[in-house]
């Protein structure tokens, strides 16, 4: 086996790869929960692209044969209902993961000086992801599918004076059609895929430069070297160390992802919605469309926000500026410390109240905005949905852990960062 | 790094072994799924069932086509001149008794079919899938005064005779393929079924 | 795992569970469905279902993603299926469609049938079940029926020799607590409808003419009929739910030696 490692070593650098790439990638010992989710994602990735590809083989991007093709895969193909709702599954699980991934970022600070780059192509990968799904969401071409896309293709048309040529240019057509479903098959399968792996690579190589953050923020390439090791006083390397650790959290996500996939693969109609199961209907809206649950939070407050000035283009604006936010969140924490381990009280609130509003508009995302009824007589907003005002109130409360980052952090009493990590 | 404690290797290999093996089995579990649904789906099994096929008007010296899993099939109702070449071709075929299984068992006889007269047959080349063509009349200008009537394939000039065993010296290596078949009655033909047992 | 993280997974799982329920309801608002009283494990009912459907709903119906042999998978032999539940004419890799196509089905009906292969996944069990159990007279309408689960559908109650005909039964209540309560008491299918004048309305359906079943029969029926169309729109659930235990207890036993794994080498940095 050496021999044979040596042999291929004279001719292709496979070994010294494999120790850029990982092996001798110095990580912080200190790793916990969050840090599972980044290896997960990429699991996922690689999942959603093998089942993907086993789906292309059956699946027909034809608007009189996509449904039916579906099925097809459900029923006729052996073992093709596995790689329907390991792909189905899969898209949701991606969303969680990165929502996790994510969060963990957020809490230790990991988007700070001098990650920046790994944060901006993490976003972008969001971004991506975002669009992965939208378009793959089009392709059962049931109910859903369809009025999803009209909808979310109508939000270009609320674009000042281009917005009608462009909402028709994406689509290809005057309606979502046969063409579209072509064209959206394209991206799904082909253009989005290599962008996404483009980014994960770029996400990496930024974060290979700079070294791992960790639950600490202690930058470990600051630290002094280990006589006997020649390593960080707190880094290990990535292989055996986090190899091992990594595949124990690959097995218990596989465990969440097969009982998820075995036993209720519709989720309760969260990841499967019941009207996808009717096909395509361009004379026929169902009486209630909600986008896929990861869309949610955005779609509450794009809904929250009124028209005025007799264009709709200002909930869209609400929307994009809700997801293109994070992008400069390295340049609005002005915090003297990384990590939620040291910040003080005021971070910690308007992280709280930023989970909790984008947790309760993703609920509100997914039903009617009539769920709670309206407002009595007396109260102060008469006649109004319920929802709607609360979608509101949380919207500006989502906004405000952005904008007024720069002062509630710098102005938040934080705990001196130590030098070394903190274990166990 | 902490403690010096001295490293039990053997627990270690014991624990990556059991932790691969399992594993592997995993990996082989889950890409077991994948390399199946490539085989042919029920629509396909549907399309490809066996078919049946009235022969009562296929009169002696007649052939048809019909189609079995989208292959041509053959049924070539011979004459009693034609089944008298066949003991004249043994010589010249490179398979005569049929000994490689191109043929189910009940076929694997003089004249490669279960009634004599009758013979049915995958008609498409074992070299590399063309369906050869029908040449009954015996020493035909371009095939020769040695031929006896057979089938001769217009990609690569191999040669078969009215049982459909291959020549010596062509580029097919073996018979052509005899499917499964029974009758159903005398005049109704399965084709893609195996008789059922008496 | 932190605090922290613990935390969030509890008020995430929290969360979850709050909002699945009502948030994908196919039901009107006020509708109280009884639940599909169905086994997907009881052959002998998906059998008696397959029957029942191949007699009442394919005559309009299609199930055109359902394949003949399909049936297997509910314990019947392929003699048994090509005997009793086809036409001569048909092969049993076929899928089940019928002879009228979809633009006959519209100048006969004013929307033409869907096709029922994924019905219930559509609707779900207890609506098609109660759904089933709905029909009640309605002169008003231009079939004669109507539904008190789906009001104004186009179908015409095919089932009404064997189940007899209703009627909807209206009882009027000052409060909307008192109608909700009359409602749980009536033990099935029932609305609560606001009326004009600040009322409450609770609606059931109750026997007018018998059918050759009794009820008890009758639902009988409809439930197997049930229980077979939630087994076509995904003949592979049981299989499914069946490999998910054994996928689970070997993902058990790797994360075993996993942890074990990892326990061992972590060790050095302790």
């Amino acid at each position: 086996m050496s021999k044979l490692m040596t042999w291929i070593d004279d001719r292709f650098p496979l070994t010294p790869l494999w120790e850029l790439a990982w092996g001798k990638y110095i990580a912080p010992k200190n790793f916990n929960f969050w840090y599972y989710f980044g290896s997960l994602a990429a699991l996922v990735l690689v999942m959603q692209i093998g089942t993907g590809i086993w789906l292309t083989m059956d699946y027909k991007p034809d608007a009189t044969l996509a449904f039916g093709s579906v099925e097809y895969i459900m029923r006729d193909v052996q073992w093709g209902w596995l790689i329907r709702y390991m792909h189905s599954t899969g898209a949701s699980m991606f969303f969680v993961v990165v929502y996790l991934h994510m969060f963990r970022g957020l809490i230790y600070g990991s988007y700070r000086k001098p990650r920046e780059l790994t944060w901006i192509f993490g976003c972008l990968i969001y971004l991506a992801l975002m669009a992965e799904a939208f378009f793959g969401y089009l392709l059962p071409w049931g109910q859903m599918s369809y009025w999803g896309a009209q909808v979310i293709v109508n939000l270009f048309s609320a674009i000042p004076v281009i917005g009608g040529d462009l909402s028709t240019w994406i689509r290809g057509d005057y309606t979502i059609s046969d063409v579209t479903l072509n064209r959206f098959f394209a991206f799904h399968v082909a253009a989005l895929p290599l962008v996404l792996i483009a980014l994960v690579a770029a996400h990496l190589i930024a974060l290979h430069e700079t070294g791992s953050n960790n639950p600490d923020g202690v930058e470990i390439k600051k630290q002094p070297k280990d006589p006997k090791t020649g390593l960080p006083l707190d880094g290990i390397y990535s292989h055996p160390y986090y190899t091992v650790k990594d595949i124990v959290g690959v097995v218990a996500f596989l465990a969440v992802f097969s009982v998820i996939v075995f036993f209720t693969p519709d989720m309760g109609g969260y990841f499967l919605e019941a009207n996808n199961f009717i096909p395509a209907n361009p004379l026929k809206t169902p009486p209630e469309i909600a986008p896929v649950w990861y869309f949610t939070p955005y779609y509450a407050m794009l809904r929250a926000v009124p028209s005025f000035l007799q264009t709709q283009v200002w909930g869209v604006i609400v929307m994009g500026v809700s997801v293109l936010i994070f992008f400069v969140l390295p340049w609005l924490d002005r915090g003297a410390v990384k990590s939620i381990r040291y910040r003080g009280t005021l971070y910690k609130s308007f992280l709280a109240a930023f989970i909790v509003s984008f947790l309760i508009l993703g609920y509100l995302g997914t039903v009617p905005v009539t769920v709670w009824g309206q407002f009595g007589d007396g109260a102060p907003f008469y006649g109004a949905d319920r929802a709607t005002v609360l979608s509101r109130c949380l919207t500006v409360v989502y906004f405000s852990f952005f904008l007024l980052m720069p002062w509630y952090t710098r102005r938040d009493k934080t705990k001196p960062q130590p030098d070394r990590v903190r274990w166990k | 790094m902490g403690s010096e404690a001295a490293v039990n290797n053997g627990k270690r290999r014991f624990l990556i072994g059991a932790t691969s093996v399992v594993g592997g089995i995993g990996v082989i579990g889950a890409a077991t799924p994948f390399v199946m649904s490539l085989f042919p789906s029920e629509r396909a099994k549907a399309a490809g069932a066996p078919v049946e096929i009235d022969i009562s008007k296929v009169e002696s010296g007649m052939k048809i086509n019909v189609e079995w899993r989208g292959k041509v099939c053959w049924v070539l109702n011979r004459t009693p001149a034609m089944l008298a070449t066949l003991p004249k071709m043994d010589s010249r075929v490179a398979d005569p008794k049929s000994d490689v299984p191109q043929q189910p068992t009940y076929c694997k006889n003089e004249t490669r079919s279960i009634k004599p007269a009758m013979w049915i047959a995958v008609g498409i080349c074992t070299h590399l899938g063309c369906s050869p063509t029908f040449r009954p009349e015996m020493a035909p200008a371009d095939l020769g005064p040695e031929w006896l009537g057979g089938f001769f394939c217009p990609c690569h000039q191999s040669k078969f005779d009215l049982a459909g065993r291959v020549f010596k010296g062509v580029p097919a290596p073996t018979n052509l393929v005899i499917p499964p078949h029974r009758y159903a009655s005398d005049t109704k033909v399965v084709i893609g079924e195996d008789p059922k047992p008496a | 795992m932190s605090k922290l993280a613990r935390i969030l997974l509890v008020s995430l799982s929290l969360g979850l569970s709050l909002c699945a329920g009502p948030a994908f309801s196919q039901g009107e608002e006020g509708l109280r469905l009884a639940p599909a009283p169905i086994n997907r494990l009881d052959e002998e009912s998906l059998q008696r279902g397959a029957r029942d459907f191949v007699n009442y709903c394919l005559t309009c119906h299609t199930a055109k993603y359902m394949r003949y042999n399909r049936l297997e998978g509910i314990g019947l032999t392929p003699a048994e299926i090509t005997d009793n539940l086809m036409f001569a004419t048909q092969k049993i890799g076929n899928t089940m469609t019928v002879a009228m196509t979809a633009k006959d089905a519209e100048q006969w009906f004013p929307a033409a049938p869907p096709d029922l292969s994924v019905e219930a996944r559509v609707r779900g069990r207890d609506w098609l079940y109660n759904y089933l159990l709905g029909f009640y007279r309605d002169d008003k309408s231009a079939s004669g029926w109507n539904n008190l689960v789906f009001p104004n559908v186009s179908m015409p109650n095919v089932l009404w020799q064997l189940s007899g005909t209703n009627k909807l039964v209206e009882t009027e209540y000052e409060e909307h607590e008192k109608a909700a309560g009359a409602a749980i008491a009536a033990k099935g299918l029932s609305m609560v409808e606001a009326q004009p004048g600040g009322k409450y309305a609770m609606l059931t359906v109750a026997p007018d003419v018998p059918g050759t079943m009794t009820r008890a029969q009758y639902e009988a029926f409809v439930g197997d009929l049930v229980n077979y169309l939630d087994y076509m729109a995904e003949p592979v659930k049981n299989e499914r739910i069946h490999l998910g235990i054994i996928v689970l207890l070997f993902l058990g036993v790797l994360y075993v030696f996993a942890y074990a794994l990892k326990r061992e080498y972590w060790k050095d940095l302790h």
